[in-house]
């Protein structure tokens, strides 16, 4: 099954135009961290020093991880994840 | 002519152009105005604002504009109201309102950041200027807008107070109504100005448009005679509002205006659409959105984009947040109408209210100087109002019948 993770047009550019990609079950925050190794550049967009950005919301199955347990939220196999600039709309491309 | 440098990421730092932007492309946060304040100081003192005229622009140089003003050239500059009949009944020495129900052209505070939004529009080339809104925006915007000479599409909740409606609809613009909440409204509002080359006041335009709210700050600073109050009551919808409040205050201290500064600023809201006030009272950073359910629609915005920054301002100046019931927000409107003479909508109401359960709470000192921003005119929500006023008396056309009315409600000579 694996987990599901969509990615915001803006930061398509960064995983070769893909809108969907496989993430590593664990904590966010490890999924992030292997997102980043595979596709370089994109942790720092969406967290620094550990934290997810202010502006940036990642739903686990549609619940903003800030009402889980944030960085340490659980994800398994078949979850699905979502990354999404909070300003609605963010930038072109 | 312009002081503005540049526009800055609010959360990274990342420097922008002077661009109808709002997001920073690395990470996503809000895009601020940034200026020069050192050039400031030299062009803009008490001596220079007090020879302007009396509108939102005498404070220009501290707007995000490169040219000379071009819209709202009567807006701002209302009146600040020394409210002594409230304070006796409140229990406070000293207590005004700063009454934005007269704001020109449309009776409320968005007065003065569409003339800003829309000034600046007209400089970026734009034709056509659009909002997403809770009702005073798209009242502002179709106003502004008409008189400046703009396309207009203005979106609103469908579920608005009719006759802030019917006020949007009198300048004939685009006006559509959604079938949805207010946070719905903007997101569509977001897809719609990528993909459309309008000035959004509020999306596109909105580190510009944002900064109009500060006069409302420069005002009562200048009002109170050059001295910032000790306490401030600001109504929080998006949370904007405060923070430009606050940064006017911070603004004038350093270009020298003032010379002391230690206001505490307060949030206002309602409790069926508190998330900031809750945050602040939790003590925590998060806003938790809700799904507003209040009759202060003008407030009812469940996910406040400047939500963060205002809960930072509360806390840092030594303020609380507060919120009342919608039965309270009633009881604010005909308490502020009937000991002042004003007549102020929903978002009025939950201010007054919301600073009369902070005195009694104690929080706001009784012996201190308060302001209470009054944001918008209470005929734009009259419905809010039914059947909660007092009756008119029906009588025949003949002294006997009134003076059965006399007798009635006790009138004594």
């Amino acid at each position: 099954m694996g987990v599901k993770v969509r990615i915001p047009t803006p930061l398509q550019r960064l995983t070769q135009g893909r809108e969907e990609v496989e993430g590593k079950p664990g904590t966010i925050v490890e999924l992030v961290a292997d997102l980043d190794k595979r596709f370089p550049g994109l942790g720092e967009r969406i967290s620094e020093g550990g934290k997810i950005r202010r502006f940036v919301n990642i739903y686990v199955n549609e619940e903003d991880i800030r009402f889980l347990k944030a960085e340490e939220t659980a994800v398994k196999d078949g979850d699905e994840i979502s990354i999404v600039p909070a300003i609605a709309g963010g930038c072109s491309s | 002519m312009g002081y503005v440098n540049g526009l800055k990421c609010r959360e990274c730092g990342r420097e922008y152009p002077v661009d109808p932007i709002y997001v920073c492309e690395f990470c996503f946060g809000p895009l601020e105005a940034v200026y020069d304040y050192k050039k400031i100081k030299r062009a803009l003192t008490r001596k220079t604002i007090e020879k302007r005229e009396k509108n939102l622009w005498r404070y220009k140089e501290l707007l995000p504009i490169d040219g000379e003003p071009q819209v709202g050239l009567k807006s701002g500059f209302t009146p600040l109201i020394k409210a002594d009949n409230l304070a006796k009944e409140l229990g406070v020495r000293e207590l005004f309102i700063k009454d934005d129900t007269v704001a020109h052209p449309t009776l409320s505070f968005k007065d003065r950041v569409v003339a800003v939004a829309l000034t600046k529009a007209r400089e970026f080339g734009f034709d056509t200027v659009a909002c997403a809104s809770t009702g005073n925006l798209a009242h502002s915007v179709s106003a502004h807008g008409a008189k400046a000479g703009f396309k207009r599409f203005v979106f609103i909740p469908a579920t608005l107070e009719p006759s802030k409606i019917v006020a949007s609809l009198v300048y004939e613009p685009n006006l559509i109504a959604v079938d949805g909440n207010y946070d719905e409204v903007n997101r569509l509002c977001s897809e719609i100005a990528n993909k459309y080359n309008w000035a959004f006041v509020n999306i596109n335009i909105r580190p510009f448009y944002a900064e109009g709210s500060k006069t409302q700050g420069f005002e009562i600073i200048e009002q109170l005679g050059w001295k910032a109050p000790d306490n401030v009551v600001v109504p929080c919808a998006s949370g904007s509002l405060l923070t430009k409040v606050w940064k006017a205050f911070k603004e004038f201290k350093q270009i020298g205006i003032v010379k002391e500064l230690g206001t505490k600023v307060f949030a206002a809201q309602a409790t069926g659409c508190s998330p900031i006030s809750a945050a602040i009272q939790q003590g925590t950073d998060v806003i938790r959105p809700v799904k507003p359910n209040t009759i202060a629609k003008s407030l009812a915005i469940g996910n406040p984009a400047d939500g963060f920054y205002a809960i930072q301002v509360v806390k840092e100046t030594g303020g609380v947040g507060e919120d009342v019931s919608d039965e309270e927000i009633i009881g604010g409107i005909k308490m502020l109408a009937r000991t002042e003479g004003v007549f102020a909508e929903t978002a009025g109401g939950v201010t007054l209210a919301c600073t009369k359960k902070l005195i009694e709470a104690g929080k706001i000192d009784r012996d201190e100087t308060t302001v209470m921003c009054i944001t918008g005119n209470g005929l734009k929500t009259q419905e809010a109002l039914n059947g909660h006023t007092a009756s008119p008396h029906h009588i025949k056309p003949n002294l006997a019948s009134f003076e059965e009315i006399l007798k009635k409600i006790g009138y004594n000579e």
